[in-house]
């Protein structure tokens, strides 16, 4: 291999595969943010929460009942994403006809309780959580070693954004969450049942982002505040691509954790804020997002 | 268009009972009170207009019936059933289907996506092919996006999709608002076969010469109340009087 610019191929293809993992949470995080925000109008700032409650779902789910990780990938999105409906029902629900701040400062709250809930707890020094067995090891693609896990966290997340933008764009149920998310009334006049449908998409949400905190509890430790990090560059990487648009969210996801990553190699100093440099530069030439309507 | 559903052939109607009774109707949107008592009825296979000037509360009627106001009071009944609680939802499986005057159409959706997105609530729909037969225009352009149709070809769409759904009864809010005479005629000519396929229709217009070429009845709409009743033989005999309603 070549060196560019000075910089070992190794090194630059670490920090590509660096940023390619926490790409694949953004995306997913901001895939479930902007998947809620289209239809609910919230800005749901438990997502970070969710997140760690998925982590945290899959260590007890190991450590009290001896579930492993394969299923916890399917039922901790199931339980977390439960919880996210009883909270949708009893308390977001109330919020739809008031301005998004609403929604933003009520989540928010919910943010900031639960995390304290599981700080009291599980203190924050963070939990392990092992690597299943079938992904540990690695593999030596001749230029880089690959861990396994990294690699399936990548691939997981791709499937899991392509799945759901597949679901949305392209399969009768996604046409009535569209059609709801422009104008849900007319869509009720039909006779379809919206808030049922608004109640589920934001389960679905919730769940997504508990699905990223089970990929990342075996990389990063299961801590209270592993989503309060994490999210605000998340709520960055969604105000870059456009509230609502279900692909801006993946491309700009998995696009912002390479420059992240590149970033690192070039110009390591930079790495911690380029995103947010990014953000403000697209809110003062396309206010909107990359991907966002003007409408 | 003469053959334009398949369904059972129209047959004589002897029955008195309004299909839908609307009594003493207020609305509201937000703090603003914009019907004020409206009264009238429908009897199945009916064509029925409102007539009236801008802001007189036709397209509010329409909503109120379909329970789209934030607010509403007095009764409604729908084949006898009281609706004024209900939620839109519940009023449409009860087979009522709206096609709102801003057309409604989806622009995330495509052609296609928009025809199939009411729900089917009854048997006796007509068929995706049936509705590709009535609108080629439709079928040729299947995979456009819904909203980069021309205004004619949208309002056929907003029309169509709802005649999948299999309710007889349709309310239809300006169906030819801004459209060229040839697609308006189509669309008295699509009305009219309904009207034969024993569909009952409300039909809220501000053009009254089309409104007579398709009513049975007319309800002049003033000030969130209904101040008349013309039959369609008597329109030539009152004609003065409904310019005088409609300012024309």
């Amino acid at each position: 291999m070549f060196e560019l610019l000075g910089i070992p191929p190794q090194v630059l293809m670490g920090q590509l595969l660096i940023g390619l993992i926490n790409g694949s949470f953004y995306a997913v995080l901001s895939l479930g943010l902007a998947v809620i925000f289209g239809l609910l109008n919230i800005i749901n700032f438990a997502h970070g929460a969710q997140y760690m409650m998925g982590a945290f779902v899959s260590w007890m789910l190991l450590n009290y009942l001896g579930i492993g990780y394969w299923p916890a990938l399917i039922l901790a999105p199931l339980v977390v994403g439960a919880i996210g409906i009883v909270l949708e029902r009893t308390m977001i629900s109330r919020l739809y006809k008031l301005d998004h701040l609403y929604g933003l400062l009520l989540t928010f709250g919910l943010a900031l309780i639960i995390q304290g809930l599981f700080r009291n707890y599980y203190g924050v020094s963070g939990l392990p959580y092992a690597i299943p067995p079938a992904l540990q090891g690695g593999q030596n693609l001749g230029f880089m070693f690959l861990p396994n896990y990294r690699g399936w966290v990548i691939v997981a997340s791709v499937i899991v954004c392509f799945g759901t933008w597949f679901m949305i764009e392209k399969t009768r149920l996604g046409s009535y969450l569209r059609a709801a998310t422009e104008n849900p009334e007319l869509v009720g006049a039909f006779g379809i049942n919206v808030p049922r449908m608004i109640t589920l998409t934001y389960g679905f949400g919730v769940g997504l982002a508990a699905f990223a905190g089970v990929l990342a509890a075996p990389i990063y430790s299961v801590n209270p505040n592993m989503g309060a990090d994490l999210i605000i560059v998340v709520f960055a990487v969604v105000v870059i691509g456009g509230m609502g648009s279900i692909m801006g969210a993946i491309l700009t996801g998995f696009g912002l954790g390479i420059i992240e990553g590149l970033t690192r190699v070039f110009y390591p100093e930079g790495s911690a804020v380029v995103i947010f440099v990014i953000m403000a530069i697209v809110l003062m030439i396309k206010p909107e997002g990359l991907f966002g309507n003007t409408a | 268009m003469t053959d334009a559903t398949t369904m059972q052939p129209q047959s004589e109607r002897t029955s008195t009972d309004a299909l839908l009774e609307v009594q003493g109707l207020e609305g509201w949107y937000g703090e603003s009170h914009v019907l004020h008592g409206i009264e009238f009825h429908v009897r199945e296979g009916e064509v029925v207009t409102l007539l009236g000037r801008n802001g007189a509360g036709k397209t509010t009627t329409i909503k109120a019936i379909m329970g789209l106001l934030d607010k509403r009071r007095g009764s409604v009944k729908l084949a006898g059933k009281e609706t004024i609680a209900l939620q839109a939802r519940h009023i449409a499986r009860m087979g009522i289907a709206i096609c709102p005057e801003e057309r409604g159409i989806f622009s995330s959706l495509s052609v296609e996506e928009n025809l199939h997105l009411p729900p089917k609530l009854a048997e006796g729909g007509l068929s995706t092919e049936r509705i590709f037969e009535l609108f080629p225009n439709l079928k040729e352009r299947r995979r456009s996006q819904g909203t980069k149709l021309s205004g004619g070809e949208q309002q056929m769409l907003a029309i169509a999709r709802i005649l999948r759904t299999g309710s007889k009864f349709l309310l239809l809010d300006e169906p030819t608002e801004g459209l060229a005479p040839v697609i308006v005629q189509q669309i008295g000519r699509t009305i009219q076969a309904l009207k034969e396929a024993g569909f009952t229709i409300v039909l809220v217009e501000q053009n009254f010469r089309f409104a007579a070429s398709v009513a049975d009845r007319h309800y002049v709409v003033e000030q969130g109340r209904v101040v008349d009743m013309i039959p369609n033989h008597a329109l030539d005999a009152n004609i003065d009087k409904l310019h005088a309603y409609l300012g024309v």
